[in-house]
Order: structure tokens, then C-alpha cells, then sequence
């Protein structure tokens, strides 16, 4: 491939989507927020946000620190339990059901939603067993089924040619990069409907963000994925829609291209620009 | 000066100051432990003594070893009553062990070197070590035994000598096997057959099944006293046989005494030794020491039984301990709401280290042994009442107190292990779908392990070396037997146990022979720092590996 081609279809792409651009409401919703409002005491870090995800796209959480990006992906599978006193309301809709009803098992709901974080957090175990932990969890012991997935996963996460020799090594010894796309394997070995990606290249080099970001863009076929980055490149690399978020509220949710070529209000447009943040 | 002191220089000198007393405080106070310790075993020369001191008008010759000499001031000893000539202004007095306790006043004195002749170490010296008595120096004149006799004269009087004193301590071992062994377990048989005569009674057994279990009960009792009578006649046979060897020896004032061979352990010849023959009779009697059982309240002989209950005692102590305090510390940091009632539950645990121990011995026997041993009894030990079982110090009590004395630092410990873990493993356990107790058991607690065992070894420190509150909870001077054997049920948690730490005390403070006593005062010092120290080395490095199998990034 020449480089003309490969910069062709890019500034394709740019064009249609400054044109007319991908509805959101186009696609299947995975998720629905509406009007959310947190509370971590008497702080309202979100502050009535309502979105929708579509389905097998990748949606980007842009915004600056402390603007409730994390805190909204957080809410995605109720992470934000652990926080004492947390106070939520609103709903968060996952085809259609509340993940908030009092009935929802949370365990269930995170088994279908999974979640990578910011700084790659394997497990004191092996690398096979990292994989192999959430089904194990489920009950599944069944040594052939277990060597099947974790194969796959690590392949899915294009880890497998790296580690495959060393299976039963300590997770520990990988790198950072390698260590994030284990996590990202061990997540995927569950066979979640969503990933949520919680700034998932920020601890890593550019060699390893490069890497997460094609994953991300392999993944994207199976999964919905919601990512958190603070990078505006990475956003508009690998996501379809991008929300702009500021002081806890949604300032602009659009595709991703259009939100960076033409953006809808003033705050996104100094932000991207990067006049704050 | 002033630049000096801005340029930082005296921190330094006053940390690494503070350090090097530390370090020569630790250093000296083991290597005094060690010095003496080991240098009990050593067989030392024996000295022929002779003094002729006029003026005092001391004329006799003594044999014994040199455990000690001193230099003291003439106004010193002239103040005892001692006439010290004008010019000198110091005198030496040296300790000499003589042995031969029956025969003498005592057998350690203490004597001025005022007109003290040269020593002289005469070949040929038997040092007898002997069951009763302590030891006994002289020289041999002749052995009579199974109607013969030898005299020294003999060639082969030595060998001969040695010949039957290995087969004398062999009958005597094998009178001890059936003493402790057969005799014994006739003992406990019949002592089962007692109580189950009285638990039938207890149960108002009565009619043809009482008949039957009675004439069940006799028929074995009568099988039980025909075999004691049998061994009894073995024991009474071995035991003449034993009695009519005699070794005559001749002390070194010339008075002559006759020795049962019976009555001997072993006997060396010290001014005889090679240094090499003096290097092998060394570790004999470390390996004795270690291994072998106390005699003469504890001043002579091994400390074996003491080693072997301080080691049971910290086991099943460790065994106790540590699943309660962890399980303690997993509720108090994972599950409690942080709050003040936890809080102050965290600071009372914190004090319960600091309570002196024996409060821990005090409660032990009230609440443990007079209140939940004494239950006990009534509900299980019913038919041997009013004889308790275990409404009585022994084993379990005492490394029970002492699991309660240490659960503070295994539950700290473990808090902190807990605490170091980092929450963003616990967040990747909980996204995959885990429950808290999933979360808890598969991915913390095998992580804090390393610093369960750090509250382990702290535990065990404290809990080996612990004197005061054993003494009311199981601890004694000499048990009978070992907490461990091979009588069902095996580990007898009821049987009162040696301790190393209280052995300490009882050889250093309640020993009726004070100068006997003193060098196995620290040679029992030695070894139980060293099995402190094996004790510790073990469960850190079970530490240590489990710290590089969970090794993480955090750490």
C-alpha cells in the first residue's frame, strides 16, 4: 500500500463527516442515560446527563479533569458502589433496563459489561490464570474448555504470540503494555456486550498506545465500547461518536469527526483547541 | 564547631551512634549467652590442689575442676577472717568444683591462693557422672562384678571398666522401657477400666448388661495384674543384677568409696584426652544435653522435655491463632463499616498487646481452666471426677493464653497486610463480576498472606519466650511425660508441659545447687534463643517465598 492510499481514505472520511455525519439515533442504543445525577456527598459530580451509546461503535469521553468522565463510565456497571457515600439517581438503561432497579445482581451486570482501567491491574497469578479467573468465577473448570478461551482471548487481545510460551509465568513480569492488553484479555474472555475502557493507554508508551488503539479498533466489531481518554488524538482515532463533558454536565455528544471539525459550542471548540484543559 | 555542627555531621554521629550501642548490646548479650553457654560442655581438666597455708592453718589437697577464679582485695578476704600477709594487696581465690557431694561438706568451695602449690593435673582421674549425687572425681583402686575383681592394676581395667558401664546404663534403659512403656500402659489401661466402672455407674446401668460389662471389666483387670506381675518379677531380676556391681574409688584424701555401677551415667578421664578425644566428648555432651531427660531437680541431665514442650506449645499456639486473628482482621478492615464502634474495637485489640502477661496468665486459669475446664469435666470427664482433666493447667490452656496474648500482633499484622493491598486489584476482580467474598478469598487474602506471616513470627517471638503466665496455665518444673507419644489419642492436650523459658527460671532461681546450676542457666539461655531463632527463620522464609510468588508492582 503507498502512502497516498493510506492517507486517501482518512481525508475521505473527514469530508463525508463534515458534510452530513453519522446520526447517533442511526444505530441500535446499547446504553441510555437519562438525566443521571451523582452525588459523592454533598458534590455533585454529575449533574443531570443524558446520552445514548449505540451499539458496536466506539463512543470517546473527552473533557478535562475532574469534568465527571470517569465517573459516568463508572456508572456503566455501578463501580461506583464501592464509593461510601455515593448517592445516585437517574437511570442508566442497558437495552432497555435499568442497571439501578433494585433487583439488577450486580455480578450479572458486570459480567456483561466489563471494565479496563487506567493502570493495568493483573492479578498475583499466573498469566493463564489472569485470563482464566472470571470464568472460573462462573464455575467453569473444565481444564479444555479454560485453555480454549484463554487462547482466544489472549489472541483477541493480541497477546497470545507474545506469552504463549510462558502461560504460567507470573502476570507481574509482562510490561506495562502487555499487562494492560491482559486485562483487556481477561475482560474479554467473559464475553461481555460492552467494554468500558477507563483511560486504558494513559500509563503506557506510545508503542503500547498505539497498540491498545488498534485493538480498540479490532474489538469494536464485537463489542460496544465506551473509552475515557484525555488524549483529543486518541479520541479521534479510534472512536465513531465522541461526548464532551465539563463541570458534570454534557456539553456535546456528536460524531466523532464532526465534533472535532466542526464543533457545536464555544467550550468544546476551546477545548479541543486546547485554550483550557 | 558552629560549621560543623550546620554541616549535618552530628546526625550522623548520632544515629550511627545509636546504632552501634545497639548493635554491641545485641552482640554482647549473645555472645555472652553464647561464651558461657557453650562452654559448659567442654571437658575441663581436673586439678590436684594442694594447699599449706600456715598462717591460716589450711593444709589440704583438693581434686576438682576450676569453675571459676576471682581477684579480690586483701581487705576483702581479711574481713572474712582470712590472715593475708602485709605486702600483698590482692588475692586470687579460685572455685573448685570437687564433687563427691555425699562424702564432702560442698561441693563447690572456694579457696585463697595463699599458699596454694602449683596445680597438678594426675593422669588417670575418673570423673564419674553419676544419677544421684552430681559427680564424683577420685581415682580408681578396683571393679568387682558378677563375683570377680579387677584391680586398676589390670591392663585392660579401663576397657573393662567402660565395658560394664555400657552395659549397666543398658539394663538401665531397659528397666526405664518398662517402667515407662509396659508398666505404663498397663497404668492407662487400667485406669480406662476404672472409669468405665464408673461410668456405668454413673449411667445406672443395671441387670444382666451391668453383670455382663462387670465380669468384661474384671476378667481384663485380672489379665492386666497378671501381666504387671510379670513384668514386675523382668524389673526385679534386672534390677538385682544391676545392684552387685561395684567400682571402688579411692578420693583424694584417701578415703576409699564404693560406687554401684548402677548409679553410674558415664565416666571420662579428662587429663587423658586428646584434644581430639576432648572435641568428641564435647558434642556427646551437647547431643546429651539436647536429648536427654533432667535429673536432680533439673541441675543435671538434658532439657529435652523442655524443648520439646516449647515447641508443641508454639505449634498448636500458631495453629490457634492464626486462622482466628486473620479471620479478626479480615472482618474489622473488609467488612466492618468504618466507623466508631470499629474503631474502638481496633484501638482495645491494639491494647490488648500491651496488657502485662501474666494478666493473660490470671485470666487463662480463672476463665480458661477453673470456668471452661472445669465444664468440660463435668460434661465429658464426668467419671473421672473428682480428679480433672482438663479443669487442670496443661498443654491446651497454656498455648491457648498464649494464643490470646499474641492474636493482637497476628491481627495487626494481617490489617496491614490487608491495608497494603492495592484497591485497583480489588476493582479488576469486582469488573469481572466477582462478589466482595469472591474478590476477598481468590485475590486478597492471598495477597496479604506475607503479612500474616509477619503477625506468625511476631506470634511466635512472643509466645516462646513467654514465662510468666504458663506457670499458672500448664507449665511445671518436670513432667512426667511428653505431650506427645504414641498412646492413642497421640498429641495429649491435657498433660502438663516443660517450657524452656520457665526451665530457665526454675534451674536459675529454685535449684537447690546454685553453682551446679549457673552454666546450664545459659546453656538453657542458648538454646532456647536459638530455637527462637530456627522458629523464625522457618516461617520467614515461608514469608519471603510467598512475598516473591505475590510479588506486585505496589510493594
Amino acid at each position: 500500500m503507498s502512502a497516498t492510499e493510506q492517507i486517501k481514505p482518512a481525508i475521505k472520511t473527514a469530508l463525508t463527516a463534515a458534510g452530513e455525519g453519522k446520526k447517533i439515533s442511526d444505530f441500535e442504543t446499547k446504553f441510555e442515560v437519562r438525566n443521571l445525577r451523582l452525588k459523592y456527598g454533598k458534590d455533585e459530580a454529575l449533574k443531570g446527563i443524558s446520552l445514548q451509546i449505540p451499539k458496536n461503535k466506539v463512543t470517546a469521553f473527552i473533557g478535562p479533569s475532574g469534568c465527571g468522565k470517569s465517573t459516568l463510565l463508572r456508572c456503566f456497571n455501578r463501580m461506583n458502589d464501592l464509593v461510601d457515600n455515593c448517592t445516585v439517581e437517574g437511570e442508566v438503561l442497558l437495552d432497555g433496563e435499568n442497571v439501578y432497579a433494585p433487583k439488577v445482581d450486580v455480578s450479572e451486570l458486570r459480567r456483561r459489561v466489563g471494565m479496563v482501567f487506567q493502570k493495568p491491574n493483573p492479578f498475583p497469578k499466573s498469566i493463564y490464570e489472569n485470563v482464566a479467573y472470571g470464568l472460573r468465577l462462573q464455575g467453569v473448570n473444565d481444564r479444555r474448555t479454560l485453555a480454549e478461551v484463554v487462547e482466544s482471548s489472549l489472541r483477541g487481545a493480541a497477546l497470545w504470540d507474545e506469552v504463549k510460551d510462558r502461560l504460567n509465568d507470573n502476570a507481574f513480569g509482562l510490561s506495562g503494555g502487555q499487562q494492560q492488553r491482559l486485562v483487556i484479555a481477561r475482560a474479554i474472555a467473559i464475553e461481555p456486550e460492552v467494554l468500558l475502557l477507563d483511560e486504558p493507554a494513559s500509563a503506557l508508551d506510545p508503542i503500547s498506545t498505539l497498540k491498545i488503539e488498534e485493538l480498540i479498533d479490532e474489538l469494536k466489531d464485537k463489542y460496544t465500547i465506551a473509552i475515557v481518554t484525555h488524549n483529543m488524538q486518541q479520541a479521534a482515532r479510534v472512536s465513531d461518536f465522541t461526548a464532551f463533558l465539563y463541570m458534570g454536565e454534557l456539553v456535546e455528544h456528536a460524531d466523532t469527526n464532526v465534533l472535532f471539525t466542526t464543533p457545536g459550542s464555544k467550550q468544546t471548540e476551546d477545548y479541543i483547541t486546547g485554550r483550557y484543559g | 564547631m558552629k560549621k560543623w555542627f550546620n554541616s549535618g555531621s552530628p546526625w550522623i554521629w548520632l544515629t550511627g551512634g545509636a546504632v552501634t550501642i545497639s548493635v554491641v548490646m545485641v552482640v554482647g548479650l549473645l555472645g555472652l549467652i553464647a561464651v558461657r553457654g557453650f562452654s559448659h560442655f567442654w571437658p575441663t581438666n581436673v586439678a590436684q590442689i594442694e594447699i599449706n597455708d600456715a598462717k591460716n592453718n589450711i593444709h589440704e589437697v583438693l581434686l576438682g575442676e576450676i569453675a571459676r577464679s576471682e581477684t579480690v582485695t586483701a581487705a576483702f578476704a581479711r574481713e572474712a577472717g582470712h590472715v593475708v600477709p602485709e605486702h600483698m594487696k590482692v588475692v586470687t581465690r579460685y572455685l573448685v568444683k570437687q564433687g563427691n557431694r555425699e562424702h564432702v561438706s560442698s561441693d563447690f568451695v572456694w579457696r585463697f591462693n595463699m599458699g596454694m602449690e602449683e596445680f597438678q593435673y594426675p593422669k588417670g582421674v575418673y570423673v564419674i557422672e553419676r544419677r544421684a549425687w552430681g559427680d564424683f572425681f577420685g581415682f580408681p583402686q578396683a571393679l568387682q562384678y558378677g563375683g570377680t575383681e579387677v584391680l586398676s592394676s589390670a591392663a585392660d581395667f579401663h576397657q573393662q571398666v567402660q565395658q560394664q558401664v555400657a552395659e549397666s546404663v543398658a539394663a538401665h534403659q531397659r528397666i526405664k522401657r518398662i517402667e515407662r512403656g509396659d508398666i505404663g500402659r498397663i497404668n492407662t489401661r487400667m485406669e480406662a477400666l476404672r472409669l468405665q466402672q464408673r461410668q456405668l455407674e454413673l449411667d445406672q446401668v443395671s441387670g444382666h448388661a451391668l453383670q455382663q460389662a462387670l465380669a468384661q471389666i474384671e476378667q481384663e483387670k485380672t489379665q492386666l495384674d497378671a501381666d504387671y506381675l510379670a513384668l514386675r518379677q523382668q524389673l526385679d531380676t534386672l534390677y538385682a543384677e544391676q545392684q552387685q556391681a561395684v567400682l571402688r574409688m579411692q578420693m583424694v584424701n584417701g578415703q576409699e568409696a564404693d560406687i554401684k555401677l548402677a548409679d553410674i551415667v558415664a565416666i571420662t578421664l579428662p587429663n587423658d584426652m586428646s584434644a581430639l578425644q576432648k572435641w568428641s566428648e564435647y558434642f556427646k555432651q551437647v547431643w546429651v544435653f539436647l536429648s536427654a531427660e533432667p535429673r536432680e531437680a533439673n541441675t543435671e541431665g538434658g532439657i529435652f522435655p523442655a524443648i520439646f514442650g516449647t515447641i508443641t506449645m508454639v505449634f498448636i499456639m500458631s495453629i490457634m491463632v492464626t486462622p482466628f486473628g486473620v479471620l479478626a482482621a479480615i472482618y474489622l478492615r473488609e467488612y466492618a463499616k468504618q466507623g466508631f464502634v470499629t474503631r474502638m474495637v481496633r484501638i482495645s485489640v491494639y491494647n490488648l498487646a500491651g496488657v502485662p502477661s501474666i494478666v493473660y496468665g490470671v485470666f487463662g486459669l480463672g476463665f480458661f481452666i477453673y470456668f471452661l475446664g472445669g465444664n468440660i469435666d463435668r460434661i465429658f470427664y464426668e467419671a473421672a471426677l473428682p480428679s480433672p482433666t482438663f479443669g487442670t493447667p496443661g498443654l491446651f490452656w497454656a498455648s491457648l493464653t498464649l494464643a490470646l496474648l499474641t492474636l493482637p500482633v497476628v491481627i495487626v499484622s494481617t490489617e496491614e497486610g490487608l491495608a497494603r493491598i492495592p484497591s485497583t486489584i480489588r476493582q479488576g476482580s469486582l469488573a469481572l463480576g466477582a462478589t466482595k467474598s469472591e474478590t476477598l478469598w481468590r485475590v486478597v487474602v492471598p495477597l496479604a498472606t506475607p503479612g500474616m506471616m509477619t503477625g506468625l513470627i511476631l506470634a511466635i517471638a512472643r509466645a516462646a519466650g513467654e514465662v510468666a503466665p504458663l506457670m499458672l496455665v500448664g507449665v511445671v518444673k518436670l513432667a512426667p511425660t511428653l505431650p506427645i507419644d504414641g498412646e492413642f489419642p497421640f498429641v495429649h492436650l491435657d498433660r502438663k508441659i516443660m517450657h524452656l523459658g520457665f526451665h530457665i527460671f526454675d534451674v536459675g532461681f529454685q535449684s537447690p545447687n546454685v553453682e551446679a546450676a549457673r552454666p546450664l542457666v545459659y546453656a538453657t539461655a542458648l538454646t532456647l534463643v536459638v530455637l527462637i531463632i530456627v522458629l523464625n527463620l522457618t516461617a520467614v522464609t515461608i514469608r519471603n517465598r510467598l512475598r516473591e510468588k505475590y510479588r506486585s508492582d505496589s510493594d
